[in-house]
């Protein structure tokens, strides 16, 4: 066979991969948008959840899951940042460096089943947390922190040396320089990794299931003192987020519009985790002109 | 600007006359005022010896040229000046600086590197505006009215000759300036310290012919006021600018004299071979 042949057959078998990839993820997209996007509505988006009867809604748990989300960014991000910064700034070859990066990776790749079942017996028996919101955002912290670390690692990789030397020669600290010089110029990819691993957190369910805890109890929107059970903002009560809705209601659902719900519901997790993936890159860019007066 | 320019002379009342350091014989037999010297200084990469001889003086007020080939330690030697290699390398020696061995290990480097200033090889602006560009590093160590920054950052920009280029747009990014200058820039940024010596590390292989030009003009502008010590590879360049040069080879200081005798009748073969462009 003549190389100029075999090149095309090659281009053209590889092009086909490509364009499966493709087809699956958008078959699938346009699958559970087709299916669900009828079911939307403000009534749907907003209201509670009902067990036996039709025309429930999705508010609460859509409502917890974003509230979970926020709760565990709110944890996991200044540790990963702190991790990432001395691991990619600070950091020399050693024995416990090794340690740390493999803990990192192994972390990286436990089941989100078994970062779950790790927290329903740590954190909901052990200490006494319950199904809770607070035990819900440990456990995706854990499952969290080692995309994060390694994302905002990579973001501070990708500043060049230049810049690090430029600090030195200025008589700042290394301390100084990574906080003024480093750290807002990676800021624009730091904040698309973070909104990147926020869009899986928002889909993340197996961890959840036996951490916040598959039920969602009526919430007073009217009381936002964070100490009472009704109001939203307790990070004690149970919380079922959308994507244990989609599971819970899937499997042991008996309303009669079960299969609208959970077209609905997917629709709905579907959406925002893309907008989360769309928007990351340019929320990144933005805050980049601000902070370099460009 | 005379008034501004004699405010940006260097302190000197930290040196004592009756130091012996200050003064020492040079190669045309006057005495000199020494702004930094070094005693033994080896440095190690590993292993690996970079450097094992470098004892030399620069004369205040002068442009020092380093050449040699790449790999002839010229840079390592620079770069030890103000330990910048403290992280990658094993330095010894001593780096005499006001009667101070820089090299030592009580020494605040951070402070030390507000006197002994550094420019690269590729310009390393921030990823913030011209003005915090200068601004920046000084507001980290004391306070400042708007006033005083607004005056220092016109001054540095006209010594670095690039005020007229940017000073209706002080608030732009300097990662748009081009290479020529991002890197006065940088040498604005470098003079706002005040520092009393700058080490250039071939600070202008990264610019074009007609930005190089202007460059040269610019460090002949500066060593007014400041002791200047610069790498370079560009023969031309050592010629033109430095009042003395020395040749590096192989970890070794094999010649060090004035620049004008170095590229007229260099003492050793070997300088003779480099210069003409025998090897290297």
């Amino acid at each position: 066979m003549k190389a100029k042949t075999a090149d095309k057959i090659a281009t053209g078998v590889i092009y086909g991969i490509a364009a499966s990839v493709a087809f699956v993820l958008i078959a699938m997209l346009a699958f559970i948008l087709v299916r669900g996007l009828p079911h939307l509505s403000w009534h749907f988006l907003t209201a509670a959840a009902r067990s036996f009867e039709a025309g429930g809604g999705i508010g609460i748990q859509l409502f917890n899951s974003f509230y979970l989300l926020i709760l565990a960014l709110l944890i996991s991000f200044p540790i990963a940042l702190g991790a990432a910064i001395y691991l990619n700034e600070y950091a020399k070859p050693s024995l416990f460096i090794t340690i740390v990066r493999t803990a990192i990776e192994v972390m990286s790749s436990l089941p989100s089943v078994v970062v779950g079942l790790f927290g329903f017996l740590i954190f909901v028996v052990k200490f006494h947390l319950g199904f809770s919101i607070l035990s819900g955002a440990i456990a995706l912290t854990i499952f969290n922190l080692p995309i994060l670390t390694r994302s905002i690692e990579t973001s501070l990789s990708q500043i060049p040396n230049l810049q690090r030397e430029a600090g030195a020669a200025l008589g700042l600290s290394r301390f100084e320089t990574v906080i003024h010089v480093i750290l807002p110029a990676s800021v624009p990819s730091i904040v698309t990794g973070v909104v990147i691993s926020a869009g899986r957190v928002f889909g993340e369910a197996a961890a959840l299931i036996y951490t916040a805890g598959q039920s969602a109890p009526t919430l007073d929107f009217t009381d936002w003192n964070p100490f009472n059970l009704a109001s939203p903002l307790s990070p004690f009560r149970p919380a079922e987020t959308l994507a244990v809705h989609i599971w819970k209601i899937n499997s042991e659902g008996i309303m009669p519009d079960l299969s609208a719900v959970s077209a609905g519901a997917s629709a709905v997790l579907i959406i925002v985790v893309l907008l989360f993936n769309f928007s990351a890159r340019r929320l990144g860019n933005l805050l980049y002109k601000k902070l370099t007066n460009s | 600007m005379t008034k501004r320019s004699q405010e940006l002379k260097p302190v000197s009342e930290f040196i004592s006359d009756s130091r012996p350091e200050r003064f020492v014989y040079q190669m045309d037999g006057d005495r000199h005022e020494i702004a930094l010297s070094t005693e033994n200084l080896q440095v190690r990469y590993g292993d690996k010896l970079a450097l094992s001889e470098g004892d030399l003086s620069f004369e205040r007020y002068k442009i020092t040229s380093l050449i040699g080939a790449s790999g002839s330690g010229k840079s390592t030697f620079l770069r030890s000046l103000n330990r910048m290699n403290d992280d990658v390398a094993n330095v010894t020696g001593k780096i005499m600086y006001r009667g101070l061995d820089i090299n030592s290990k009580d020494i605040d480097v951070y402070e030390m590197r507000r006197h002994i200033g550094m420019v690269f090889q590729r310009p390393n602006p921030f990823a913030k505006s011209i003005y915090d560009n200068i601004t920046f590093p000084l507001t980290r160590r004391g306070k400042y009215t708007k006033e005083q920054l607004d005056e220092i950052v016109e001054t540095t920009l006209k010594q670095a000759a690039l005020w007229d280029q940017v000073k209706d747009e002080l608030n732009k990014s300097a990662l748009a300036l081009s290479g020529g200058q991002a890197q006065r820039l940088v040498i604005a940024r470098a003079l706002a310290l005040k520092p009393d010596i700058l080490l250039l590390d071939e600070p202008s292989s990264a610019l074009d012919p007609i930005s190089s030009a202007k460059f040269e003009d610019t460090l002949l502008e500066l060593k007014k006021y400041y002791t200047i010590i610069i790498v370079t590879h560009n023969m031309q360049q050592a010629a033109r600018i430095s009042d003395y040069t020395a040749f590096f080879h192989q970890g070794k200081v094999i010649e060090y004299d004035l620049t004008r005798k170095i590229f007229t009748r260099p003492k050793v073969k070997l300088t003779d071979d480099y210069i003409s462009g025998n090897f290297g």
